[in-house]
């Protein structure tokens, strides 16, 4: 093997340590998105280089580090069947900046540590772009600031090295928001997704099972916010509708066979209450918008269903904000008998309990309005307990709940009422979505949770058409009226975000929710539509990418000449003797005869002198007062005079 | 501005040097800056050049006791620094002190000795005194160093490395000499019998004042300015692995200080810093791998640089 060349400036253990800095901080914020075992590695690689580091001991030779590379690549391969693509590339690199680490020796190495830590640090916003992200990312381009500056020059202090590093990326800010307001958008991230990149995303489904719903109310995720735009419609009365159920099969609850409905089934009474919003919905990857019930306007690119469900025309993979009306009471046309009569169905052989005191409720011919009476009656007057811990169910759910246990959640009331009803022969289906959500007092917008996920029940009245009724709130109405913590028995677990105590956790989580709110809307939730806004707000008509392209090289442009001429203004001023001395020198360069920047006042002079044989006496003579008054050793009181001279004869020079 | 001090005889040594090393005026000048700001000189050319001559010329000019080695590859640290020899007669070892102590030792040929015994000689050159034996003994004032090398290139030479090079303040070639003073040195006489005949202009006690008042020339703030900027180029442009040394700095302002000094001036002015520039730098950043001779590496090297 052919003898290594040596390293004439060899990495300095400062130097070292700031690369296995930049690296950690890169690595970190992806930490969770590698596989384990690669996460693993990659901080057994930091801890080894630290350990050689701390001990001052040789790097590892290349055949290891060989070996540990083939390995990593190979696990890689095997993990995303790839080498190449967004997650088995961003593996990759990561494995790949740790392992640099254990053979940078020379700062040219390190070069290569701090741009891969560069590029890492982007493509954590593949998988999250929240504020906590925005964060790591700026402490991460921080570090690897300042070690690409201790890679320059090894001897600055750290808090110096620090210093040097945020105030270039303060320079760099004007850029990056010019970049970012100017920028022509484009809808959807700029990178092609992966398929199964929003399998991960939670939010309600088109099926309810016992237990689905009561799986999401564990969950503290947010599903989306809302900000309204004057009157606040009561808290007990925030129904934002989602999947409408209306098949029962077994134990499931699928969609009826749904269609399009080109516009509202409905419309608004005129003297009904009405209320404008905002929803920011977080992605969820399923079609369905939420609106409080009832919506009378349609966002952009959705449509309503027969059932009454906003629609989006694709899943929403994307935070998508989106205002609406709703008034909270609508007239009906007339329902469609093929809907009422899916409405009415009923599994054979299910629940044969609740069916029989379903059809006990048909006892005297009341009216379907009778019926439906009857029936709250017999839910408030069980003893019906609200948990999340309800005993396991068999086959007939609606007869265990409804005979046996009577313990259960929003699922078990609903579905069990929808049974009931339908058996008493009233069309009925159940309802899923949201109730209610928590004000944020901050920023007054209202936040709802999975866990504020709810399943209410639609009964079709002949006079008034679907009525919605929740038996939850009939049975516990501290469900509704109060919350999830009041209607629980004591003692059980609550989701952590439901609990009440921890007042001033509360005030502060408030206030992350109002920056992430603002972060989600002025940052994320800058997309093409509103860049337009903006812009044209500004006094840009009918943007488009040219102009947007020329503003931008012109704020670009702006900046520069900005930072340039700050620079400029810094600069240290020569001193009097040196302006004459300058004055003297563009005179001269007017004749041809400019002063090299590296010429000392004698050579110039006799420089001069030969070229310009009239003007000799007069440069020399300036020369030789310039040079006394900057290199010489004349006493101090003389320097005016000499000045004084110095600025008469320059004054006085017309070469 | 003040009448220029009078340089006194050193302009009297320096012309009369021009009476025997003939057309060589700026080396001349430069040797003798590099002997007034204590530092020693390497001449780097061919053989028959004159090196020799300059050396002996300058020596004697200036009073001082002047001895020759030839280094040789055989040569070992004794046959420089003396040796102790049993004294039958008193009983005891007395010291023979070797051709180093002398005022101007010639060092010919330095670089066809082994590095054992060039290293001997520079030892002595940075402590200006010799241990032998235990015993520490004080070279004589002044002490200069000028030693001649052949160009590394030819054969049976071992090369100085990079930190020996750096004792030397300078390092000159001298070049063929031009076609008039090659004339004149063909028609006039033997230069050994014009050596023979030189008679010292000065003392070393002469001497000595001399480098004290080159050593007390004013240096201006804006000229310090300058070194620094001189030093920082060669120590971020790419064309050099290694920058100039502060040592190379220190260097660079006292042959400068001398340099003005031979001009009769008061003060130091870059043009003195650019004079001695390339005989300064060149073979502290030559050695980190140039193939410009020297006054092309100080040429760009001034042209790269503006005054700040």
């Amino acid at each position: 093997m052919a003898r290594k060349p040596e390293i004439l400036h060899p990495l300095t253990p400062a130097q070292t340590w700031w690369l296995l800095a930049t690296g950690i901080a890169a690595f970190a914020p992806l930490a969770p998105q590698v596989p384990w075992w690669l996460a693993a590695a990659t901080a057994g690689a930091f801890v080894w280089r630290a350990a050689l580091a701390w001990r001052r001991q040789p790097l590892p030779t290349r055949w290891v580090l060989v070996f540990v590379t083939i390995a990593c690549t190979a696990g890689v391969l095997f993990q995303y069947r790839t080498l190449f693509g967004q997650q088995a590339g961003v593996a990759l690199l990561v494995v790949f900046m740790a392992l640099k680490q254990l053979e940078a020796r020379a700062p040219r190495d390190g070069l290569a540590v701090v741009l891969l830590a560069y590029f890492l640090t982007l493509t954590q916003f593949f998988e999250n772009q929240s504020l906590p992200a925005a964060a790591t990312t700026l402490a991460a381009a921080l570090t690897a600031t300042a070690a690409l500056a201790s890679l320059v020059d090894a001897q600055l202090r750290p808090l110096r090295l620090l210093r040097l590093a945020a105030v270039m990326l303060a320079q760099a800010a004007p850029f990056m928001l010019i970049l970012f307001v100017l920028f022509p958008r484009v809808s959807g991230p700029l990178w092609g997704l992966p398929k199964d990149a929003h399998s991960s995303l939670t939010g309600l489904s088109d099926d309810m099972q016992p237990g689905t719903i009561n799986r999401l109310i564990r969950s503290d995720a947010i599903a989306f916010r809302v900000a309204f735009d004057g009157a606040v419609p009561p808290k007990r009365e925030m129904y934002w509708r989602g999947p409408v159920l209306t098949v029962l099969d077994g134990r499931t609850w699928r969609p009826g066979g749904k269609s399009a409905a080109a516009d509202l089934p409905y419309r608004p009474l005129a003297d009904s209450p009405a209320y404008a919003y905002t929803v920011t919905l977080e992605p969820h990857n399923k079609p369905w918008l939420f609106g409080l019930e009832f919506p009378v306007t349609l966002p952009p690119d959705a449509f309503a269903t027969s059932d009454f469900q906003l629609h989006a025309r694709k899943p929403v993979r994307e935070r998508r904000r989106y205002a609406l009306r709703s008034q909270t009471e609508v007239a009906y046309f007339k329902e469609n008998h093929h809907v009422l009569a899916a409405a009415l169905q009923l599994p054979d052989d299910l629940n044969p309990r609740t069916v029989l005191l379903g059809n006990s409720l048909r006892e005297g011919r009341p009216t379907d309005y009778q019926r439906l009476q009857r029936a709250l009656d017999f839910m408030r007057s069980q003893r019906f307990v609200y948990t999340l811990q309800p005993p396991l169910m068999g086959e007939h759910v609606a007869d265990e709940f409804l005979f046996d246990h009577q313990r259960g959640f929003c699922e078990h009331f609903s579905a069990a009422f929808v049974v009931l009803m339908r058996a008493a022969g009233v069309p009925a289906r159940v309802v899923t979505g949201y109730q209610g959500g928590e004000r944020n007092p901050v920023d007054d917008t209202w936040v709802i949770r999975q866990s504020d996920a709810h399943a209410w029940t639609e009964v079709w009245l002949e006079q008034s058409g679907w009525v919605r009724v929740d038996p939850t709130a009939v049975s516990v109405p501290a469900r509704i009226e109060q919350n999830l913590a009041a209607a629980m028995p004591a003692g059980e677990p609550l989701p952590w975000l439901a609990r009440a105590d921890f007042r001033w956790l509360r005030e502060l989580r408030y206030r992350w929710w109002a920056v992430n709110n603002a972060w989600n809307q002025w940052v994320l939730g800058y997309d093409p539509q509103r860049q337009r806004e903006l812009l044209e707000r500004l006094g840009m008509h009918a943007p488009d990418w040219r102009k947007m392209g020329i503003a931008l090289a012109a704020f670009a442009g702006l900046v520069l000449l900005a930072l340039a001429g700050w620079l400029l203004w810094r600069r240290p001023r020569p001193d009097p003797a040196e302006r004459q001395w300058r004055k003297a020198a563009r005179r001269l360069a007017r004749r041809g005869l400019a002063r090299h920047a590296w010429e000392g006042p004698q050579d110039y002079a006799a420089r001069v002198a030969a070229k310009l044989p009239a003007a000799a006496a007069d440069i020399r003579a300036i020369a030789a007062l310039y040079a006394g008054l900057r290199y010489g050793n004349a006493p101090a009181d003389s320097l005016a005079t000499s000045l004084a001279t110095l600025r008469r004869r320059v004054a006085a020079f017309r070469p | 501005m003040r009448p220029p001090p009078d340089p006194g005889s050193l302009a009297a040594v320096l012309a009369a040097a021009g009476q025997i090393i003939l057309g060589k005026e700026r080396q001349l000048r430069l040797a003798l800056a590099c002997l007034l700001a204590r530092g020693h000189l390497l001449i780097e050319d061919l053989p028959g050049v004159g090196k020799t001559t300059l050396a002996h010329t300058l020596a004697r000019l200036l009073g001082l006791e002047f001895q020759r080695v030839q280094f040789t590859s055989d040569m070992l640290p004794a046959d420089i620094l003396g040796i102790s020899v049993f004294d039958r007669d008193g009983g005891e070892f007395r010291f023979h002190p070797g051709p180093i102590f002398t005022q101007v030792v010639l060092a010919d040929e330095i670089n066809r000795a082994t590095p054992k015994a060039q290293s001997a000689l520079l030892e002595a050159m940075e402590e200006r005194q010799v241990t032998v034996e235990g015993a520490t003994r004080p070279l004589p004032q002044p002490f200069f160093v000028i030693a001649t090398q052949n160009p590394a290139y030819q054969i049976g030479t071992f090369p100085l490395p990079e930190s020996q090079l750096d004792r030397f303040l300078m390092r000159i070639e001298l070049g063929y000499p031009d076609r008039a003073a090659e004339r004149a040195l063909l028609e006039g006489r033997d230069r050994r019998m014009l050596l023979a005949e030189i008679r010292p202009l000065m003392t070393p006690e002469a001497l000595l004042a001399e480098q004290q008042r080159a050593a007390a020339l004013h240096v201006a703030p804006a000229l310090l300015d300058y070194v620094q900027a001189l030093a920082a180029h060669t120590r971020s442009a790419p064309e050099w692995r290694a920058g100039l040394s502060p040592r190379a700095g220190l260097g660079l302002v006292a042959a400068a200080r001398a340099w003005a000094l031979l001009t009769g001036r008061d003060h130091v002015l870059p043009e003195d810093v650019q004079a001695v520039l390339s005989a300064v730098a060149a073979h502290r950043l030559a050695a980190a791998g140039d193939a410009r001779n020297a006054d092309e590496i100080g040429r760009a090297l001034i042209e790269a640089v503006p005054l700040p």
